[in-house]
């Protein structure tokens, strides 16, 4: 009887969720998979006649460059939350158990806040006459305000922001778990800091750096709207170049295909990464 | 000279004194062996040796050198862990040559030695399995090697077995000796288990609530125990809470209840004096002529228990107090024809019994 009411609810709880996604995630991820075929019309938004050009134009090297473009900022993004994440997730893991939660929820906080919001918001704190040069020339570090708006480092300063919680948890998962008896050991048998570092703690925390660094790259890659916001748009990248070709240009079909392509480039990535996680897991079960 | 030498060392944690004033001396190639219960300090002990602790005051040398201010990774000690602590990313060679890979020790000295030492723990066909495909007993033994293939000065073990099944432990106990006789690295060695103190020490500490009770070794320590802590906490022990009646240089007589006892020492007695008698001292008659002392008790018989080398008795004298007796089992023994309820007669031997002032 129990059983019986226990798989009704397991059954009807899926089930919303299962229409949920289909209804808002898939259906709409498949119209724009049939849209990526089909052809830009000059009355209505889309003709329905299937063809491949749209594929093929992206194989064009200006947009090639975009999705280079687009890759080489995820990666620099990922790569630089991983380096402050870590150092940070570290201490966070050696904190006594009493201040950890505050920690935690610092890191949570901003996410009670839109990250567009928050985006002007950074945008008020590193303009020319911002808050950031306000106390820098307060202090004396600098004698002339930094011009860091629609620079690169602009970019790279929102997109690790919005981003780097993604990176600190599950590091922080990560290293929570090792046995601090271990770096002990290795302290015992002759490992300084940065052995303990490369030969103990990175390779025990080596799922959680490939989760974090997954969390962060894969958005990254469809961050549109930071690098507008912050970059001037004076780079295109993918985000927003699909953007575009949807609300600027109305070609709904190429913007779909750039869309496609950049699902299928995500979904690599996702499979290499389970593939990394099972290498991982088979070797501490073997 | 000492190739370990505490002084004077102390260990506070916020308020709580972990340890007072520790001083002891280690000699080189001693298996010496830190014995006490859970929470006496002996693993702290470890701890500031190894370097993973630092002493809120006193000195640590090492072959006559200041080490206390040094990291655990400069210092020439090695620990195996109670949880072993194994590199679980790691083969079993990987885990064994660390130590020799930080010490940038050549790579073809680092294969010779590790194989060399994974030979003498047995276990040279397990050498490229992860410690979790190995059982308890082979992960002690990859902790045992991977500690000691770095030729420590001196080796610190953690309640290095108590995590392994009571035959194991046992095997393991004479493989760690012989191997330390083997080596001839000094062993220190930390314990709650008497047994395992008595049978694998050179010398014991005996330590509680953060201070030494006695330095000596395991057969001083068993039969001329300094305190009554001492005396207890290694093997069972009666003890008898008497006042001096009367004493010259030859003999002192004391008081028990409603006896009184002739004990044969020249030791100056104070007025209340505890006598420790250790279960196997005790002899037991049935009839009271065969009794060949005048220190002696009638006692009813409470419990039997056979325990195969010797037969254990509980026995309660006329106050209402137990003791306990063993004794040596053989096929002759009429040990075993006693019932429960049955009048016995126990005495000791002159001079068996330890007298301790009371504290």
């Amino acid at each position: 009887m129990l059983n019986n009411s226990l798989s009704r609810f397991a059954i009807v709880s899926i089930g919303i969720i299962f229409v949920w996604i289909v209804l808002f995630a898939f259906l709409p991820q498949l119209l724009v998979f049939i849209a990526s075929f089909l052809t830009k019309g000059s009355q209505q938004m889309i003709e329905f006649e299937g063809n491949l050009e749209n594929y093929t134009r992206l194989a064009d090297p200006i947009y090639l460059k975009i999705f280079w473009d687009s890759f080489v900022l995820a990666l620099i993004t990922a790569l630089l939350c991983l380096v402050i994440a870590y150092p940070f997730a570290a201490i966070l893991a050696r904190t006594s158990v009493q201040w950890r939660p505050i920690l935690l929820i610092l890191i949570i906080i901003p996410f009670w806040t839109s990250s567009l919001v928050r985006t002007y918001a950074l945008i008020a704190i590193i303009k020319t006459k911002g808050l950031l040069n306000a106390l820098l020339l307060w202090l004396g570090i600098i004698s002339a305000p930094l011009e860091l708006m629609y620079t690169e480092t602009a970019v790279f300063i929102g997109m690790v922001y919005t981003l780097l919680p993604f990176m600190i948890l599950p590091l922080f998962a990560s290293i929570e778990k090792i046995d601090p008896r271990l770096l002990e050991a290795a302290g015992d048998l002759g490992a300084g800091f940065w052995n303990k570092l490369v030969k103990i703690t990175i390779p025990l925390t080596m799922p959680g750096i490939i989760a974090g660094f997954m969390l962060v790259f894969l958005p990254a890659l469809g961050m549109f709207y930071i690098p507008d916001l912050l970059g001037g748009a004076k780079n295109l990248i993918i985000g927003s170049f699909i953007r575009n070709q949807f609300l600027t240009f109305r070609d709904w079909p190429f913007g779909s295909a750039a869309s496609m392509l950049l699902t299928f480039l995500m979904l690599a990535l996702v499979a290499v990464y389970y593939r990394s996680q099972k290498v991982v897991e088979s070797k501490d079960s073997a | 000279m000492a190739l370990l030498e505490l002084i004077d060392l102390s260990k506070n944690y916020k308020e709580i004194e972990v340890l007072k004033n520790i001083s002891l001396e280690i000699n080189n190639g001693e298996f010496l062996t830190l014995l006490g219960p859970s929470g006496c300090g002996k693993t702290t002990i470890l701890r500031l040796i190894g370097g993973f602790e630092e002493p809120s005051s006193g000195k640590i040398l090492l072959d006559g050198q200041s080490i206390d201010q040094l990291p655990s990774h400069k210092r020439a000690t090695n620990t195996v862990f109670q949880s072993y602590a194994l590199f679980p990313h790691m083969s079993v060679f990987d885990n064994i040559a660390f130590g020799l890979k930080m010490s940038k020790t050549p790579q073809d000295e680092i294969t010779r030695r590790v194989n060399e030492i994974l030979e003498t723990v047995q276990l040279s066909e397990h050498a490229h399995k992860k410690p979790s495909q190995l059982s308890g007993g082979q992960q002690q033994r990859v902790a045992i090697a991977r500690a000691v293939v770095n030729k420590p000065l001196i080796l610190l073990l953690d309640e290095s077995l108590s995590a392994l099944d009571y035959k194991l432990r046992k095997e393991m106990q004479i493989e760690l000796k012989m191997l330390q006789r083997k080596l001839g690295i000094t062993f220190l060695f930390v314990t709650h288990d008497q047994e395992e103190a008595l049978s694998m020490s050179d010398r014991i500490v005996v330590m509680n609530k953060g201070v030494i009770e006695q330095i000596g070794t395991p057969k001083e320590i068993y039969e001329e125990p300094k305190t009554i802590f001492v005396a207890k906490f290694i093997g069972e022990v009666n003890t008898f809470e008497c006042t001096l009646i009367s004493q010259n240089d030859q003999e002192a007589i004391v008081q028990y209840e409603d006896k009184s006892f002739m004990l044969k020492t020249a030791k100056t007695i104070s007025h209340d004096v505890n006598i420790l008698i250790r279960p196997e001292d005790l002899r037991v008659e049935r009839k009271f002529e065969d009794v060949r002392s005048p220190n002696y008790f009638q006692t009813t018989l409470e419990q039997i228990s056979y325990k195969g080398t010797t037969i254990d008795l509980v026995l309660k004298l006329k106050n209402g107090n137990i003791i306990l007796a063993s004794e040596f089992y053989n096929e002759d023994s009429d040990a075993l024809g006693y019932t429960i309820g049955e009048t016995l007669y126990v005495y000791w031997v002159d001079g068996w019994e330890v007298i301790l002032d009371a504290e």
